[in-house]
């Protein structure tokens, strides 16, 4: 078994890491799961899920208590084949993928409420994409959704969630054979908000997954996806945007198990940093089991960080059981746009506020290209641009003011 | 037409043993369609004179003046400077991942002028220039520097400086690292800016292999911070021949 674990991605040099990276565990495949919120221990920090995790703020949806408190959700007329239905916290829980991988998701499927199943039938192909919102108005709420996709289905699904709200979830996402499913979450919330979501996929015989995650609101996200392909030929593309500005901390973790052989997994992340104290995690982990012969996995992760202080940690995991594989390999990298490319491209003229969003737009296009849905894809460049104008008053605050 | 007046300038930067003066009284004028050369050895402070008169913000001015028309060009920004008409092609060109060239071009042509360009006359001149620059198209979709060969980043300044136009421009060893073909390439470049928009140029150069292919004015040697012996362009010649060493030990 090959394990390396890179832990120095902290461009900021000034910064040092502070926590010394744990030796991993076993294996990445043997962290518990479970819908009983007591399996798993109350968070410390010292967790290898936790370590890099902004724990105190994520308290609320630690307990395990009721939340009392809802998100709106808006559902559009919704196409033939496709239905958003009611079910028990019992059901719920059966026809979940797995159980929930850690106690923010396992006390959000124990107080949801209840699920939300918004099911694809077999054979239906939907050609817009399916655009829900959900809003929060200050609530603490908890929330367990399921998607279906049947069999030989082809859709595309972007929850966006805005609003102001204390809110955990647990996301099952379930491909029948040869299903396509682009499912985008947008995390646009305001700048109060703290979400912990757990999204877990299973992928049947030749289905295929792109995945994106867009995070750009909310005072604390930690967003944690894991994949298992469940039978040969299936394919997933996962993709990350990210922008934490001052007091952000965003969080992403990724796990990818090969479980079978013949699969694929792609996995790009990518996020830009400014403001002192903007900080970002990206962990990524893939396991490539020993049945999983044929396997081809890349994934990726690059941090743009765009002033001093701020921090981006990135740490990319690779475990691999068998040899018999087509390609495995994984790169992680965080620049920063320095004061000589300022100068570079101030002394031909631009501002320093234009400068910064030559970069960032440069930074972030292809990536905003791959989501494969064109409705959200130029929504997000103008998110983009909101966020640049956020920052670069900011940031000439801090350098004038 | 435009003069750049450099009176009497003094610099100093930071260093972990303490403030370090470099430049000790610089004193240059520079008027359009003039070239001044500015030869000196190393560490005499030529890229600290280039890089404070373009308003790098390592370099502090503790003393002197610097005026574009009169203009005070140390009260501006960088990019104010630019857009007074300064340019500097600089010794060691950074890179700018995702940004490519022509975006960054456009850009800037669109900042400095106050209007994007328009488009067919533009994508004629960029291809143009880069035709006489023989850097091949495919350069125009790459990202800024990144990959490219020093004598690619050379000829890449020179495209900017052909495409923005500036009124005075200082190119900061420009020549050096390149061979023959790519120096007199971009010499070539040089010369064509002068004639047909009257540029002024500040020279700055450690070899005088240049001087064969640009034709200097005026030649001023660079010692220790400031100009120790100015004169025509037998100036050169003599430099040439005799090396710094006469300038070195009265320094
Ligand atoms: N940022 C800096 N920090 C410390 N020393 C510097 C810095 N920039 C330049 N110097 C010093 O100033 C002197 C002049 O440097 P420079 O202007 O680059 O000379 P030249 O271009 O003539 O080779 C050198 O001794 C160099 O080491
Ligand atoms: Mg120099």
């Amino acid at each position: 078994m090959t394990v390396t674990d890179h832990t120095r991605a902290t461009s900021d040099a000034a910064h040092s890491h502070g926590l010394a990276a744990p030796t991993p565990d076993a294996s990445r495949a043997d962290r518990p799961t479970s819908f009983d919120v007591d399996a798993f221990a109350m968070p410390t920090g010292r967790e290898e899920d936790w370590r890099f995790s902004a724990v105190r703020d994520l308290a609320p949806v630690l307990a395990d208590v009721e939340a009392g408190g809802t998100l709106d959700w808006s559902v559009p007329d919704l196409p033939e084949g496709v239905t958003l239905t009611d079910l028990d916290v019992a059901s719920a829980r059966e026809r979940s993928v797995r159980a929930p991988g850690d106690r923010a998701s396992a006390v959000a499927a124990a107080h949801s409420g209840g699920a939300k199943v918004l099911a694809i039938a077999p054979g239906t192909i939907v050609d817009e994409p399916i655009t829900i919102t959900v809003t929060g108005n200050g609530a603490d709420a908890r929330g367990h959704l399921l998607v279906e996709a049947g069999t030989n289905s082809e859709a595309a699904v972007v929850i966006e969630r805005k609003g102001s709200a204390t809110y955990s979830e647990f996301v099952s996402v379930d491909l029948g054979a040869n299903a396509g499913l682009k499912l985008v979450l947008l995390q646009m919330w305001d700048a109060d908000a703290v979400h912990a979501g757990e999204v877990v996929a299973r992928l049947g015989r030749d289905s295929r997954l792109r995945g994106s995650v867009v995070t750009l609101g909310g005072k604390v996200v930690r967003l944690n996806t894991s994949v298992a392909f469940a039978g040969e030929g299936a394919r997933v593309d996962l993709f990350g945007l990210y922008f934490a500005d001052a007091g952000q901390h965003q969080e992403h973790q990724l796990f990818v198990d090969h479980a079978v052989p013949r699969c694929t997994s792609r996995v790009t992340y990518k996020g830009a940093l400014a403001g002192a104290t903007a900080r970002t995690v990206w962990i990524g982990d893939v396991l490539i089991r020993k049945e999983a012969e044929g396997t081809d996995t890349y994934e990726l992760n690059r941090n743009l960080v765009l002033s001093d202080g701020a921090r981006a940690d990135s740490v990319p995991n690779l475990e691999i059981e068998t040899g018999e594989i087509e390609g495995a390999g994984h790169a992680s990298a965080t620049g920063r746009f320095d004061d000589e490319q300022m100068f570079y491209l101030r002394s031909r003229g631009i501002s320093e506020d234009l400068a910064r969003k030559l970069v960032v737009r440069g930074f972030f296009a292809d990536l905003v290209q791959e989501i494969g849905v064109p409705e959200v894809e130029q929504g997000l460049m103008d998110a983009i641009e909101l966020e640049l104008e956020h920052v670069n008053e900011e940031l000439s605050e801090d350098a004038h003011g | 037409m435009s003069t750049l007046e450099i009176k009497n300038l003094h610099v100093s930067v930071d260093t972990p043993e303490g403030t370090k003066e470099i430049l000790k009284g610089v004193d240059l004028t520079i008027k359009s369609g003039e070239t001044h050369a500015i030869m000196g050895p190393n560490g005499s402070g030529k890229s600290t004179l280039a890089y404070s008169v373009a308003g790098h913000p390592k370099y502090q001015i503790t003393e002197g003046e610097v005026l574009l028309d009169g203009e005070d060009v140390l009260d501006m920004s960088v990019d104010e400077r630019a857009k007074a008409g300064l340019f500097l092609a600089m010794q060691y060109p950074v890179e700018v991942p995702g940004v490519s060239v022509s975006n960054f071009l456009r850009t800037a042509k669109t900042a400095l002028d106050g209007e994007a360009p328009k488009l067919r006359h533009w994508v004629k001149d960029m291809k143009a220039s880069m035709e006489q620059l023989r850097m091949d198209p495919a350069f125009a979709e790459r990202n800024v520097n990144e990959g490219f060969s020093g004598g690619e980043k050379k000829r890449h300044e020179i495209l900017q400086m052909e495409l923005l136009q500036p009124k005075i421009a200082i190119l900061d060893e420009t020549d050096s690292g390149l061979d023959v073909d790519a120096l007199r390439i971009v010499s070539e470049g040089v010369n064509r800016v002068k004639e047909t928009t009257g540029l002024g140029v500040m020279m700055i150069t450690h070899y005088t292999r240049i001087l064969r292919y640009i034709k200097p004015d005026f030649v001023h040697v660079f010692v220790d911070g400031r100009i120790a012996e100015e004169g025509g362009p037998e100036l050169a010649e003599q430099l040439e021949a005799e090396g710094y060493d006469r300038f070195l030990a009265s320094a």
